[in-house]
């Protein structure tokens, strides 16, 4: 079983996270491209940012994930500063 | 005749004891610590079993529960591994697969007839006669003829066991590498566990032979255990590790005991598989692979054998050979396929005077129930007869590859096309010995030293330094595989496929090694490949003119070995909800009824038939007054100065302007514009909403909830009281009558307390929420309070109702009580494309809001024009309802157009009832539609305006 790190619990299994879709950026978010943003999840060769929640504690979070190796790369509030070390994952 | 050995073989058995069991009746003595297998052996039985297609006699080959040859059945359980299970005083075993005895099956026919039976035969024959031949005809006979063991209808019950345990370094394999890495890891402070599948530590230790002299290895092995007990490593011994799952988590089984276990680091020392030769009857009992040989004689003294022919393909087919003699078994010649001595063991050997065969290879191999003789052929095709009754391969090696592939490694060969190595080991995994081609014990030893380091370093309890691991040096002699013109060259035991099956895969076209597997089954057996992967392999490559580089290899998946059922089975019971006032329903006389996750009363009988009483608990409510449970309504509390913003974004309604003290129908759309959940919310303070939404879709509405407080950064507090709060919802025209006659603060006056509002205050003693809203239609006040309040409340209503008429009423009845109103429920009446126009509520949808969840699509959609809608319909009479129900179709120009989503029988109309999805243009009331009951008989139904009952909806404004 993967283990995935909330922000603020820690490593926990990934048993205990619903994955709650895409992060869209509020440019990304608009009413132009809604058929694009509900039909054409995306799904890159690379990094995507996932909103995740982690169901026992109830917290949101941000997750980096490496679509090619589906490595968690790190997990962040929104709004806390991605860089930051205690944000990473 | 007993072929055990004398004093100084046979580490695992008490001589000085005395067991036994039967094997077919026959009665098999044995020592405490022998194997099936082995005590079988030791009286000189050597064929265990009979193969799955031809019924080919089978036994020994790899003594290590690799293969299928040794399954046995024991009393009820079937597929035991005869060279795994140790001996129980008195057990009784059966072979499988045999009509008749074992030595004389019925069925070695089939054995004659295989040139009938080409490769992908089932494919291509058992479709006729007629359509059900398969099922009806060949099946039986296929399942009969090869059938493994038999399933017990009625087992006795067994206890499993479950644990998980975390460690800070995993280590999978307990031979001179897995021990040296455990050892080396444990002092460097890591925390240990070493699982090994054999019930002693030490591996090839415990039975190979590594020089001319034996001393060094006995020594290391004893120096390696010594360390290893004095380490505190945690040593789970005759234990499988079965699979690799992501982040290190890998199942581990252990007699009646799963465990599951996280490991930071995991050091894979699983080992080789010994790989046997290619060569026609390589599958007779007799022929056996030279670890299996030594197997036999060092861990349980017998004798494999009294005139051996040793097939050295590597240096361990001399050392089998050395072992063999020191034994007492005569050789009649070791075969080695090289023209010059590589191995420096000649000297050795002819000091002995054990005489060698260079440059030949086994042509066939000859015998009945068991090897007569071999004949070898030379290079210039010279053959020559050996008389035998053993015949000993060492015919190179596959890495213990299953875990490692598991983890993500990849299998690659070399050039020469002789060996498969690991690369590409993932982080946090690390190879070592035999699996990491290594073959001599000092290099092995040192490369576990330095995996065990490695973890270590990677829990940061040793410096991260480079530590070169030695060499691979790996098995040199591909081993030939020429397919014999009259076949028996057994590639696959278990599926019995010959050379020539996987060449006429490749010739019916399939020249992928994946294609080859699917239409051949090659690999699909127990073994799962450990013995054919290689040599299927060179040989696609060889047909295909491909190198071995380029064929690739079939990848491995877990479970590594045969897992029992019921350590995987789910032991913990069915998890329901109970509502506070369970015990008031069941002493009440309800029947009960799991509903999503809870448990509801659907209807309380007394002493009619359950028919007539949901028509009485209906009539009760039209007429006097009833009260159902509604505990299980999803109830969040939002709170804080972003509350009705908030609200505004979730639900399509408008919620900011909402007046304190009022209640408010919710509906909350997806993004895609298709109904998410509703319910109502009552404004208790400008920030301050208590909120109910369907009990099956709270979870999830709760969790787009958090999603979007966060995605806006709203100064929301969102709780989910579910389960804090219970709820009933009294109903029915006397219900004001009955709260009126209770004790509190609230005025439930008509004036003071009207259609949609709320009120906070005492009930009977109670603290309560009042909401006056119902799913009946009828004057309804439905109360929330502390779930510990409830069952107090709930009785003291009943008793102040008694005379009235007031009783509850179950969910049955509510569901038609709400059919007869017209009202929908989310989940039934919608599925995931439904909008709030195809339902007729389009009311629901804000046109001032500049946003809400699903605007901007559900706008959208209702320019492209609605492809359903939802409507009433009704029955004319009774004797048309026995074939329509829920989900029967809706046929426009008698192809399908929509479905029932509900119907039910009307006691207030006397006819049967139902909203169905129609064409559009069919929903106008006056308008007919066709249904098609389930018998296949077609029915007309007038589309009926809704609600069917109480037109002006008057009654709930009573």
């Amino acid at each position: 079983m993967k283990i995935m790190t909330c922000p603020v619990n820690g490593p926990r299994n990934i048993s205990e996270f619903q994955w709650l879709g895409p992060v869209h950026d509020a440019s990304d978010a608009t009413d132009a491209n809604l058929v694009d943003r509900l039909f054409f999840a995306p799904n890159p060769m690379g990094v995507l940012r996932e909103w995740w929640r982690h169901t026992p504690s109830n917290t949101v979070f941000i997750a980096e994930r490496d679509l090619r190796s589906d490595e968690i790369l790190r997990t962040y509030l929104k709004g806390s500063d991605a860089n930051t070390p205690e944000s990473h994952a | 005749m007993s072929n055990r050995l004398g004093h100084g073989w046979g580490s695992r058995i008490d001589r000085n004891a005395a067991i036994g069991f039967t094997f077919e009746g026959r009665p098999v003595p044995a020592h405490p610590g022998d194997t099936i297998a082995s005590a079988l052996a030791a009286k000189g039985e050597w064929v265990l079993s009979r193969s799955f297609k031809y019924h080919r006699p089978r036994g020994i080959l790899t003594m290590a529960g690799q293969d299928a040859n040794t399954l046995v059945q024991i009393g009820d359980e079937p597929n035991v591994r005869a060279d795994l299970r140790e001996v129980a005083d008195g057990m009784v075993v059966t072979p499988l697969n045999v009509s008749g005895s074992l030595r004389r099956d019925r069925g070695r026919i089939i054995d004659h007839l295989g040139r009938f039976l080409p490769v992908g035969f089932y494919y291509r024959s058992f479709f006729g006669p007629g359509r059900t031949s398969w099922l009806k005809l060949w099946e039986p006979v296929i399942r009969a003829s090869a059938g493994l063991g038999t399933v017990s209808l009625n087992p006795a019950p067994r206890r499993y066991l479950k644990e998980t345990r975390h460690c800070d370094v995993l280590v999978v394999g307990a031979g001179p590498a897995g021990l040296a890495a455990a050892i080396a890891a444990a002092a460097a402070g890591a925390q240990v566990i070493l699982v090994e599948k054999e019930p002693e530590l030490g591996g090839a230790l415990t039975y190979a032979r590594f020089g001319v002299e034996t001393a060094d290895a006995a020594r290391q092995l004893d120096e390696l255990r010594g360390k290893a007990a004095a380490s505190g490593i945690a040593v789970l011994s005759g234990a499988t590790c079965n699979g690799h799952f992501a982040d290190n988590w890998l199942p581990v089984l252990q007699g009646d005991r799963l465990i599951r276990i996280r490991a930071a680091e995991l050091v894979l020392a699983t080992g080789a598989h010994e790989q046997p030769l290619i060569f026609r009857n390589n599958d007779l009992p007799g022929v056996m692979l030279s670890s299996a040989a030594q197997r036999l004689m060092r861990h349980y003294g017998v004798r494999p054998g009294r005139r051996a022919v040793v097939y050295a393909g590597d240096r361990d087919g001399y050392l089998a050979a050395l072992d063999l003699d020191d034994a007492g078994v005569r050789i009649a010649a070791v075969i080695d396929p090289e023209a010059e001595d590589r191995d420096g063991l000649a000297p050795e050997l002819a000091q002995r005077g054990i005489p060698v065969m260079r440059g030949c290879a086994i042509r066939q191999a000859r015998g009945g129930l068991h090897l007569k003789a071999v004949e070898v052929q030379d290079r210039q095709g010279g053959r020559t007869r050996l008389d035998c009754d053993l015949l000993v391969m060492a015919g190179g090696y596959t890495p213990g590859y299953q875990l490692a592939l598991h983890a993500g490694a990849r299998l690659s060969s070399d050039d020469g096309g002789t060996r498969f190595s690991l690369t590409d080991m993932p982080a946090h995994v690390h190879l070592a010995g035999a699996a990491a081609g290594l073959s001599d014990l000092a290099a092995v030893i040192e490369s576990g030293r330095i995996a065990g380091l490695r973890a270590a370093a990677g829990l940061g309890l040793a410096p991260a330094q480079d530590l070169p691991a030695p060499e691979q040096t790996g098995w040199r002699r591909p081993a030939p595989s020429p397919a014999h013109p009259k076949g028996r060259d057994f590639v696959d035991f278990d599926e019995d496929l010959q050379v020539k099956d996987i060449e006429n895969a490749i010739a019916d076209g399939y020249r992928e090694l994946e294609l080859v597997k699917r239409y051949s089954t090659v690999g699909m057996g127990p073994s799962q490949g450990r013995h054919s992967a290689l040599a299927t392999a060179r040989i696609v490559a060889r047909k295909t003119a491909r190198s071995l580089a380029e064929v690739g290899i079939t990848t491995a998946r877990p479970p590594f070995g045969p897992e029992r059922l019921g350590l995987l089975a789910d032991t913990t019971p069915e998890r329901h909800r109970r509502t506070p006032l369970h015990a008031a329903h069941l002493a009440a006389g309800a029947r009960m009824t799991p509903a999503g996750a809870w448990w509801r009363p659907l209807v309380y009988p007394g002493a009619d038939a359950p028919e007539d009483a949901i028509r009485r608990e209906i009539r009760m409510v039209r007429e006097a007054v009833g009260m159902l449970d509604v505990s299980t309504l999803g109830k969040l509390e939002i709170r804080g100065p972003d509350a009705g913003a908030f609200l505004d974004r979730i639900y399509t309604m408008a919620h900011a302007g909402q007046p304190m003290g009022r209640v408010r129908y919710c509906l909350a759309l997806n993004e895609m514009g298709s109904i998410l959940d509703d319910g109502v919310a009552f404004r208790l303070s400008d920030e301050h909403f208590y909120v109910t939404a369907t009990t099956g879709a709270v979870d999830r509405l709760f969790a787009e909830m958090m999603l979007q407080k966060t995605i806006m950064g709203a100064r929301v507090d969102i709780q989910n009281v579910t389960a804090a709060f219970g709820a009933m919802n009294l109903t029915g025209p006397r219900a004001r009558e009955v709260l009126e006659r209770l004790p509190g603060s609230i005025d439930f006056g008509r004036e003071g307390f009207a259609f949609l509002d709320g009120r906070e205050g005492e009930l009977a003693g109670c603290p309560v929420r009042v909401m006056r809203i119902g799913f009946t239609g009828e004057l309804s006040y439905e109360i929330h309070l502390p779930q510990s309040h409830a069952a107090g409340l709930w009785a003291a209503l009943l008793e102040a109702g008694a005379d009235l008429g007031l009783r509850p009423y179950g969910l049955e009845a509510s569901r038609i009580l709400r059919l007869e109103k017209g009202h929908i429920i989310i989940g039934q009446d919608t599925d995931a494309l439904s909008t709030p126009d195809e339902l007729g509520m389009g009311w629901a949808l804000s046109r001032k809001k500049p946003f809400y969840i699903g605007k901007a699509a559900v706008e959208r959609r209702r320019a492209l024009g609605d492809k359903r809608r939802l409507c009433g319909f009704a029955l004319p009479d009774e004797g048309n309802a026995a074939g329509v129900g829920e989900s029967a179709l809706v046929l426009q120009d008698g192809k399908p157009v929509g479905h029932v989503t509900s119907f039910g029988y009307s006691p207030t109309l006397g006819r049967w009832i139902g909203l169905a999805h129609v064409a559009p243009e069919q929903a106008e009331p006056g308008s007919r539609i066709t249904l098609r009951g389930f018998s296949g008989t077609e029915v007309e139904a007038p589309v009926v305006a809704l609600p069917f009952h109480d037109k002006d909806n008057a009654r709930q404004e009573m």
